[in-house]
């Protein structure tokens, strides 16, 4: 039994490999590899394969018909990146525009969910409050539900005949009609957004004058802005509940004797002890939201004049609409990149410092 | 005395936000479409309408409805047999190559899931499983998440349980299924309620892996109604019924289990 795994081990040296104060049960092997069976199978066929394959497309000329690798479709090098990022044309133009969309999306939902979150959270760990269940439900349901049902709901709050304009009428406030307005906030703010500075139009980066960059997320992407961050902090907020739960009083109690003030208490003693928890929260909203998917898919579609267009639909409208796979699969790839360049960049900026 | 009641009137606005809007879309759904627009803040009906629930169940809606149930009941009975195995062998069993498989494992994990979207759909088309239930459900029926938590789990009990058993000469097999299993319950329930909760939302897996009509899950289903009459006409009670219905599922779970949701999904999360 089993003697396939085991064969190439000389007699003397069984014994030793993988005790941990047990000895290795010679059936495990077999059992071990049909335990994982299923489980290699689907992530090696739906997750390690696929990305091979897609490696091979995003160099190809493969236009979604017949196979992948039939003999009629050609490597193209590296001609899909270099219409992204180096060729001047609309496909570069789509690509730089996603990048900036999900730039401006990434810039305010990762801090203000994380802030939001840990504020609700300690909130919710005074000791003395009443009704915790209840509002630790409240908060937590939105995540619970489906991303499309609650795009649904906010698609309804923010029309413009809708709750939020409703609301705001009570203050006097002639809301916009959110998801039809393409102007970036940071150009409105600045005031006339019909006449730029000629020095920010003149020259740009990856086929956007400098101007089109600075625009801010648009009105519309802001209303998808609110939706996020209102449906992801509620998951935030119970992970930094859990690391508050466990933190040991003592130490709190000690700052407190020792006469620090609740701010003092907050920066110097309970913060840097949910760093690893604010670290993982940072992980997984940057790279859920570098993703940004169902809410675009249902609620815009990329549009308005492509301010609400991110890489990962860009990437799905590119392949699933406009057959242009190869085109598709360098996006995803690229989008890919990114996500880890700025995990690195996050885990080096919030290491340990000595 | 005067923060604490800050604190609470901090806490009831935040709760507000997040509980009207809810209202809302359960008071729309039975509101007529003159009545939605005219009163988008009322979170009650001014003339009661049943109408939109009609038009629903006369539509592809409870078509939708039991290609979801069937997807997720399938996807997350699969989850809790394949992790919980997976996660069993990872944990306990001793063989060669085992970390490297947890390793692997990881890192998979890792991969984000949009760029995943064409690959899959380009596996799904070469093994002949595009457009079918198999292809909805096969490539999800693992979930990495779900192996690390079984995998955490059994490294919690105590070994001298499964010696006892294998002394009495029973296989890994059946330690795991008559000893090990059986005091699982709490790893089980969560795996059970994040393969459901997972799988009953999911959209772009749904999106990619199909385009027969009749296959469209709720999820797709409804995003397909909603963006294609963006255009035209509000319709909003009909589109928030949709919504409602899709939510209903997953409310009922999450308030059945809601104790179990709060607490065991993130216990651990900042170690």
């Amino acid at each position: 039994m089993g003697t396939l795994l085991t064969e190439p081990v000389a007699p003397g040296t069984a014994p030793l490999r993988g005790t941990r104060g047990r000895r290795p049960l010679r059936r495990d092997g077999r059992a071990g590899w049909l335990f994982l069976a299923p489980t290699l199978i689907v992530l090696g066929l739906f997750m390690v394969l696929p990305i091979l394959m897609a490696l091979w497309v995003s160099v190809s000329d493969w236009t979604g018909n017949g196979s992948p690798f039939s003999s009629r479709v050609n490597s193209v090098g590296g001609d899909n990146y270099a219409a992204l990022l180096t060729e001047p044309g609309l496909t570069r133009q789509n690509f730089a525009t996603s990048v900036r969309n999900n730039g401006y999306f990434v810039l305010f939902v990762v801090p203000l969910q994380t802030a939001f979150a840990l504020f609700l959270a300690l909130v919710l760990h005074q000791k003395k409050l009443k009704g915790r269940q209840f509002f630790r439900t409240a908060f937590y349901f939105p995540t619970v539900t489906s991303s499309v049902a609650i795009s649904v709901v906010f698609l309804f709050l923010f029309s413009s005949t809708g709750t939020v304009n409703a609301a705001l009428k009570l203050f006097g406030v002639d809301g916009p009609s959110w998801f039809a307005d393409p102007r970036g906030i940071f150009h409105l703010a600045l005031g006339d957004p019909a006449n730029p500075p000629s020095a920010l139009v003149g020259h740009g980066f990856l086929g956007l004058s400098w101007w089109d960059w600075l625009s801010g997320p648009s009105v519309a992407m802001c209303s998808i802005i609110v939706l996020v961050v209102w449906t992801s902090t509620g998951g935030f907020m119970l992970m930094f509940y859990a690391a508050l739960q466990n933190l040991p009083p003592s130490v709190d109690e000690a700052a407190l004797i020792d006469g620090a003030t609740a701010w003092q208490r907050f920066w110097r003693v309970t913060l840097p002890q949910l760093r690893p928890t604010l670290f993982l929260v940072l992980t997984l909203g940057l790279i859920g939201t570098w993703q940004v998917f169902d809410q675009v898919y249902v609620l815009s579609r990329g549009n308005p004049a492509n301010t609400t267009l991110t890489p990962a639909y860009l990437s799905y409208s590119s392949s699933f609409i406009g057959h242009q796979w190869g085109q598709g699969a360098a996006i995803a790839f690229l989008l890919f990149v990114v996500i880890v360049a700025f995990t690195l960049v996050q885990r080096w900026a919030l290491r340990e410092r000595r | 005395m005067k923060r604490r009641w800050l604190g609470y009137a901090v806490l009831v606005l935040v709760a507000a936000l997040y509980i009207y809007p809810f209202l809302i879309q359960l008071a729309t759904a039975f509101k007529t479409d003159a009545d939605a627009t005219a009163n988008p803040l009322l979170p009650w009906p001014r003339d009661w309408s049943f109408s939109v629930f009609r038009t629903l169940a006369e539509q592809d809606f409870p078509r939708w409805a039991a290609n979801s149930v069937f997807v997720s009941v399938a996807i997350t009975v699969g989850r809790v047999v394949f992790d919980s195995l997976a996660g069993y062998a990872l944990a306990r069993l001793r063989f060669r190559g085992r970390r490297a498989v947890f390793g692997a494992v990881l890192a998979v994990i890792a991969v984000p899931s949009v760029v995943l979207l064409i690959p899959k759909f380009l596996v799904l088309n070469q093994l002949g499983m595009y457009d079918s239930y198999a292809g909805m459900i096969v490539p999800l029926l693992v979930d990495g998440a779900g192996v690390f938590i079984m995998k955490q789990f059994f490294e919690t009990v105590p070994v001298s349980v499964e010696e006892a058993a294998r002394i009495d000469g029973a296989g890994p097999l059946r330690t795991f299924w008559s000893v090990v299993l059986p005091m699982s319950k709490p790893a089980l329930i969560t795996v059970t309620i994040l393969s459901f909760q997972g799988s009953w939302n999911e959209l772009p897996h749904f999106i990619v892996s199909r385009q027969d009509p009749a296959l469209n899950t709720l999820t797709s289903g409804v995003a397909t109604l909603v963006s294609g009459q963006l255009g035209q006409g509000n319709q909003f009670p009909l589109k928030l019924a949709a919504a409602l219905l899709m939510t209903v599922p997953v409310a009922v779970v999450y308030f059945v289990f809601s104790r179990r949701f709060t607490q065991g999904t993130y216990e651990g999360a900042d170690k």
